[in-house]
């Protein structure tokens, strides 16, 4: 390999991953003949999930190194395209794989924050930060703090900062991981979490990120193929036009529009077939009302009354003529589930309240800032809070993508600053192609479930409706509500990640492609979970322990350290997943707004401006966590403070006020304190430029 | 290290080119998601603050970043800034 040429290495990663991805198709082909041959669809579930983990432990063992530079930065030959694969698969979570389709189809227009956001951030990569991180090409993004504005402190921030945004984010990716292996095996959630874990350690143990790098490429090719193929097919069937990204727009997005307006529409017999259902859940959230306003007035006193008002109706339905048996059995039943106390009371009832929701109108999909109010007036507000809010998370996550220094690290494995330009297009280019297909899946499968699934008969449900209604509620819940033996819209409720663990057997594709699906989001989970975790051990064998503690540490010593961290943090992540902390979609949130608060602002100015300081970045970093941090712990729900919001803005969104407050904190700290000596001044220029006459140096050994 | 005339064009000349991408990001993301209500009154391709969000500002988005290479690769050449080559 070392006397490879760099076209030559590209040529032959070429060959390989060609080969490769044929072999893989040559697989799926394979385990479709053996489910054609009647071998039952756990066993095929298994086969995928073990299939896929030893192919990417082949890989890591391939990649074994014991060289720094290619422990650290894959031996910076990475090449762009190649680069920019591996960091698609770096950047594409769980999240985006299985969730953002589902996201896109329960809250139209308003999801997109998420696919602009995770999109747009990397022109501030490519722009502001990639090509000058890779001229300066060192380790990490501490290193460049650390560099650029002197001392330790700046560094040692970076690491903090590093560890925080990255280990909240990988909680994310564990459970990801946890979540596909017990659906797909059958496994307990926490046994899925420990061998997700062991598949996530076999990538990057013995080849840091050289061998991550490789795992990677390999894991984007599985889950594009995986997302791309039920997509498509189902473009096929419900528009007879193969490429989704058009026919959601020309075909599906009318027809949906159509539906809604039938649906919204009381005088169409579709409206009033869900108006029928609406007035049902509007008396029962009625009923649940006035029945917690009795608790609230006369407590225990008023369950009693409630509870004898039922065995009253029970006696009397036994006593009529001819007793209608279901009647009385819905009695019955509503006796043995009546509250045994007042606070179980108050719970159920809350709950039941709120199917008062499930009366409301349907949204239109492409509405954007849909909100509702008593008033015009408070529509308006409602709707102006709403754009603010979708236009703040925009914001914090472009820029946090611009900030996680697992996605910046990627750019110092290129050959050259010209390279990772061309590397942040290719990576873009690779992560565009699920983030444009997402919006179009999230459309046809809407155009599906309103024009197939809607007005079909109870007795005769599609397949993958009755498949999934049984495997989880929380994924499909379907009753007669209205007892009128058809479905309607607002009979059905949907949970997100249905879309696209159910496209496969929507588009009538067979049980194989359902595992190709779940071996593509174990990819995407398993990959960001690599690039995180190596991150985080790479912050703390690399910063903390060999440019802080112990610079004379020997190489062999560099990476035991490295390795050794590598596995406690893994376990560390996997025993708080195992414990199913909150809401994912807030932990993925706030590891951007972290990000953004803590890096953006003390990185940009460390490149465009010369003034920046120790002192500026020490504030910047600070004031930008800290403030990030104090929002989120004021308003998130979990923490228990509740304070107001300041200006509405959510507390996903906390990075509005941590990043200001970053580049303010960077500004007076500068300005206050005297300017960077001549050497760091002369790291600015040296960043700047592709190349210098006299250069100096600042690649790490 | 001594800058010369040459060099500090060339440091403007890509602040420029910054400044000007980074006014069509912030149209394509900030101005579009602000108008998307209006946008949607118009329908090409589906209304067209929908259609943008979903789609066509992303395809913004891939075409600024392969500009900015393109461009930054031809500056480098043009003010012998650029890099050898690597084999």
């Amino acid at each position: 390999m070392a006397t490879q040429t760099q076209s030559q290495f590209a040529a032959s990663l070429k060959r390989y991953y060609t080969f490769y991805t044929g072999g893989f198709i040559a697989f799926v082909v394979l385990v479709g003949i053996l489910e054609m041959l009647g071998v039952p669809n756990k066993i095929l579930g298994y086969l995928f999930l073990f299939a896929t983990i030893m192919l990417y432990a082949g890989i890591g063992f391939m990649s074994k190194t014991a060289d720094v530079g290619e422990y650290y930065v894959a031996g910076r030959r990475v090449p762009a395209f190649f680069n920019g694969m591996a960091t698609g698969a770096d950047w594409m979570s769980a999240a985006s794989f299985i969730g953002m389709a589902g996201t896109l189809y329960l809250s139209g227009y308003d999801g997109l924050a998420f696919v602009l956001g995770w999109t747009g951030g990397y022109c501030l990569v490519a722009l502001l930060l990639a090509p000058y991180l890779r001229k300066f090409g060192q380790f990490t993004i501490p290193d460049f703090l650390g560099a650029r504005f002197g001392g330790h402190l700046p560094r040692f921030i970076g690491v903090i900062a590093a560890i925080v945004c990255s280990f909240t984010y990988v909680i994310a990716q564990i459970y990801g991981v946890g979540l596909i292996t017990s659906r797909f095996t059958g496994l307990e959630f926490q046994v899925g979490v420990f061998v997700g874990l062991a598949g996530i350690l076999v990538c990057s143990f013995l080849g840091g990120m050289k061998a991550v790098t490789w795992t990677q490429v390999a894991q984007y090719i599985i889950l594009i193929v995986a997302y791309m193929i039920p997509v498509v097919w189902l473009s096929m069937k419900n528009t007879g036009n193969p490429i989704p990204q058009i026919a959601a727009y020309s075909t599906a997005l009318p027809g949906v529009t159509a539906l809604e307006k039938q649906f919204n529409d009381k005088n169409d017999p579709k409206g009033a077939k869900e108006e029928s259902v609406r007035a049902i859940f509007r008396e029962r959230a009625a009923a649940a009302t006035a029945k917690l306003a009795g608790l609230e007035k006369d407590g225990a006193a008023f369950l009693a009354t409630e509870k004898q008002k039922l065995t009253d109706k029970l006696a009397a339905q036994k006593a009529e003529a001819t007793p209608d048996a279901k009647a009385i059995e819905a009695t019955e039943k509503a006796i043995k589930d009546f509250p045994a106390d007042a606070a179980a009371a108050k719970k159920a009832w809350t709950a039941e309240k709120g199917v008062g929701a499930r009366a409301a109108p349907v949204r239109p999909h492409a509405e954007a800032f849909a909100a509702s109010g008593k008033t015009p007036e408070e529509v308006e507000k409602n709707r102006n809070i709403a754009k603010k809010n979708f236009l703040a998370l925009i914001a914090c996550l472009m820029i946090g993508t611009a900030a996680l220094p697992h996605i910046l690290m990627r750019y110092y494995t290129t050959p050259s600053v010209h390279e990772a330009r061309v590397s942040v297009f290719w990576s873009l280019f690779f992560i565009f192609l699920l983030y444009f297909t997402a919006p179009a899946l999230a459309i046809l499968a809407k155009y599906e479930v309103y024009s197939n699934l809607v007005g079909s008969s109870f007795a005769s449900l599609p397949a993958w409706v009755s498949n999934w209604a049984a495997v989880d509620k929380t994924l499909m819940n379907i009753a007669d509500i209205n007892k009128d033996g058809i479905v309607q819209l607002a009979e059905i409720v949907i949970g997100g990640d249905l879309i696209v663990l159910a496209t496969p057997e929507i588009a009538g594709l067979p049980y194989v492609i359902s595992g190709l699906v779940a071996a593509g989001g174990l990819a995407a989970a398993l990959s960001t979970a690599d690039g995180l975790l190596l991150t985080i051990a790479n912050a703390m064998s690399h910063d903390l322990y060999y440019k802080m503690i112990d610079p004379n540490a020997s190489t062999v010593r560099r990476l035991a350290v490295s390795k050794g961290l590598l596995l406690v943090v893994a376990l560390c992540a996997a025993y708080v997943t195992s414990l199913k902390p909150g809401d994912i979609l807030f932990l993925v949130g706030a590891a951007f707004s972290l990000a953004a608060s803590g890096f953006f602002p003390a990185l940009v100015c460390g490149v465009f401006w010369k003034r920046a300081n120790y002192l500026g970045a020490v504030l910047g970093m600070s004031l930008g966590l800290g403030v990030c941090a104090y929002y989120m712990y004021i308003t998130y729900p979990f923490f228990g403070v509740n304070a107001p919001k300041w200006w509405d803005i959510n507390p996903i969104s906390a990075g509005t006020f941590g990043i200001p407050a970053g580049f303010l904190g960077v500004i007076i700290g500068s300005l206050i304190s005297p300017a960077p000596s001549k050497e760091i001044q002369e790291l600015v220029d040296h960043v700047r430029y592709p190349s210098l006459e006299g250069d100096i140096d600042t690649k790490g050994a | 290290m001594q800058l010369t005339e040459k060099h500090k064009e060339y440091w403007s000349v890509n602040l420029r080119m910054t400044s000007i991408l980074l006014a069509i990001w912030f149209v394509a993301t900030f101005v579009m998601g602000w108008y998307a209500r209006e946008l949607n009154e118009i329908v090409i391709l589906g209304p067209l603050g929908f259609y943008m969000s979903a789609q066509g500002s992303l395809i913004i988005y891939v075409l600024i970043i392969w500009f900015y290479q393109r461009y930054m690769n031809n500056l480098d050449k043009q003010y012998g800034v650029h890099e050898g080559e690597l084999d």
